[in-house]
């Protein structure tokens, strides 16, 4: 009962991780950028989400309303004022830029709410559970896995039945054409970004109410967002999923066996994953 | 008659490499404009300067009257001019519909149910509609030159410039080729074509343009510009003692 048990948990904190995952997902398709500062940027959003419970007096979930558009301007302003100038042939620049960015951030959080462990306080949905005999589920997790599977598949509906989805493909198929047929592609890749981060506020925020968190953290989070994306198969939403949750599933089995086998276990299965199949499992089919 | 492009005394080079020259000319509105010239001449060159892929050196570009040289490819594409390439380049990834309504969407601003009538009808122009939810990289040849097409209509341009579009495809293909081109010009769009298949350029254009080394060497009738010993000499390589 116990291995089930950890099979369930492990399934929803695959639901944080395909979070952390989605939105580097989103602008590595649409724009092959490697966003290094993904992590800190989550970890952003949890202060951000902090800082307004403290301030405006509101419920960490309802913190998302003001945090997520926040995130989301963030983002278009920082791809249009820095990332799209680093965009190019090279890969380097990007992966430079978002890297200092990270180094940035942490820096920043550091000075100002200092390196001690915080946390957001949910009251009784902490701890409240539902009984599956003599299994129980937090509830928490569970709407965490719920909200997951929410935002993965709006950005599918999003990608594949509107016109700023079709945008997306069109920029990230052909930008010189994309172009010519009217795209601003600076303006997209604002656009792509912005939503990036939308994802990334609601990630920081139930990050911040599942676990204590320091700025020091958002590295961890970006290769937790990485794996789940590479498992998953790049350019795959669904498979980001997929990804998220296979992560999830060996951190908590591992866990499991050794209480100190958690992240040694998460990494293993994305090193025999890469091994195997390097693609990806559900590398997105090319037409 | 206005001018609905006119160039002023474009030039452009890459390195040692001329492919605009002072070049110089005016398309009026409703007009159609066949180009010709060797390979290398500074055809698609040419293109890619008035559709803003390539920024001049020195030189101006007019549409509709207003100067554009400083406007982006994107900017000039809204306004109303679009392309076709002579080597095909859909987005492979998506459907063909999905191809004409990035254009029907993005170039010629059309929204919901009115931008997709307005990519059927086209679909049903260019002989591709019973395609319309294939992949776009899954195309055969004619079918990728139909789909440039397409592309370029479904964005409603004033000014429609293709580039060789013709070639590569079969006497009948290109009959119906000719008729498509023939209709749209009929319906008011202006257009400038590129072609080395001369009959099908002589079948549509009103005046000819003659292009070398970025520079523009003989402009006019059709006829009496095709049977110029210059132009023979340059584009047939007849040696005019001959």
């Amino acid at each position: 009962m116990i291995w089930i048990n950890a099979l369930l948990q492990g399934i929803l904190l695959g639901g944080l991780y395909a979070l952390f995952a989605a939105g580097l997902s989103l602008i590595f398709g649409v724009m092959r950028l490697v966003n290094i500062a993904h992590g800190d940027l989550i970890v952003l959003a949890a202060y951000l989400g902090l800082s307004t419970t403290i301030v405006l007096g509101l419920h960490p979930l309802l913190a998302m309303i003001i945090v997520i558009p926040l995130m989301a301007l963030l983002g278009y302003i920082l791809q249009r004022g820095i990332l799209n100038q680093t965009l190019g042939d090279d890969l380097l620049p990007p992966l430079l830029v978002t890297f200092g960015l990270s180094v940035i951030i942490q820096n920043a959080l550091l000075e100002g709410y200092s390196a001690d462990p915080q946390k957001m306080n949910v009251g009784a949905l902490e701890t409240a559970s539902l009984s599956l005999g003599s299994l129980s589920l937090g509830v928490l997790p569970l709407l965490t896995f719920a909200i997951a599977v929410a935002v993965i598949g709006s950005l599918h509906w999003m990608f594949y039945h509107t016109a700023l989805g079709r945008a997306f493909r069109a920029v990230s198929d052909n930008q010189d054409i994309a172009q010519l047929m009217g795209l601003n592609k600076r303006h997209v890749f604002g656009i792509a970004m912005a939503l990036s981060l939308a994802i990334t506020g609601i990630a920081g925020i139930l990050l911040g109410v599942r676990t204590n968190f320091d700025p020091s953290i958002g590295g961890a989070r970006l290769i937790f967002g990485f794996e789940a994306v590479i498992i998953g198969g790049l350019g795959n939403l669904w498979g980001t999923l997929a990804g998220g949750v296979i992560l999830g599933v060996a951190q908590t089995i591992g866990a499991q066996i050794n209480p100190g086998w958690q992240l040694l276990a998460g990494h293993l299965a994305f090193l025999i994953v890469l091994a195997v199949r390097p693609r990806g499992l559900f590398p997105r089919m090319t037409g | 008659m206005t001018d609905v492009l006119r160039l002023e005394n474009l030039s452009k080079a890459f390195g040692a490499v001329i492919v605009a020259d002072q070049l110089s000319f005016a398309v009026a509105t409703g007009e159609a404009v066949g180009v010709i010239g060797p390979n290398g001449a500074g055809k698609t060159s040419m293109f890619n300067l008035i559709t803003g892929t390539l920024r001049p050196d020195s030189g101006h570009v007019h549409f509709n009257g207003r100067n554009i040289t400083a406007t982006d490819a994107a900017q000039r594409s809204r306004s109303g001019m679009a392309r076709s390439f002579q080597v095909p380049q859909p987005f492979s990834g998506l459907t063909v519909f999905e191809n004409a309504m990035v254009a029907a969407t993005q170039a010629a601003g059309l929204r919901g149910h009115k931008a997709e009538q307005h990519c059927l009808s086209i679909l049903e122009q260019t002989e591709l509609l019973n395609k319309a939810n294939v992949m776009a990289g899954g195309l055969t040849l004619l079918e990728r030159k139909r789909l440039e097409l397409t592309r370029a209509l479904c964005a409603r341009p004033h000014l429609l410039l293709l580039d060789e579009i013709a070639g590569g495809l079969t006497d009948a293909e290109c009959g119906s080729l000719i008729n498509t081109i023939k209709s749209i010009h009929r319906n008011g769009v202006t257009i400038i074509w590129i072609e080395h298949v001369v009959h099908a350029l002589l079948a549509v254009v009103d005046r000819l343009l003659v292009i070398n080394f970025g520079q523009k060497i003989a402009e006019g009738n059709p006829q009496a510009i095709m049977q110029s010993p210059q132009v023979q000499e340059i584009y047939l390589g007849i040696d005019a003692d001959a």
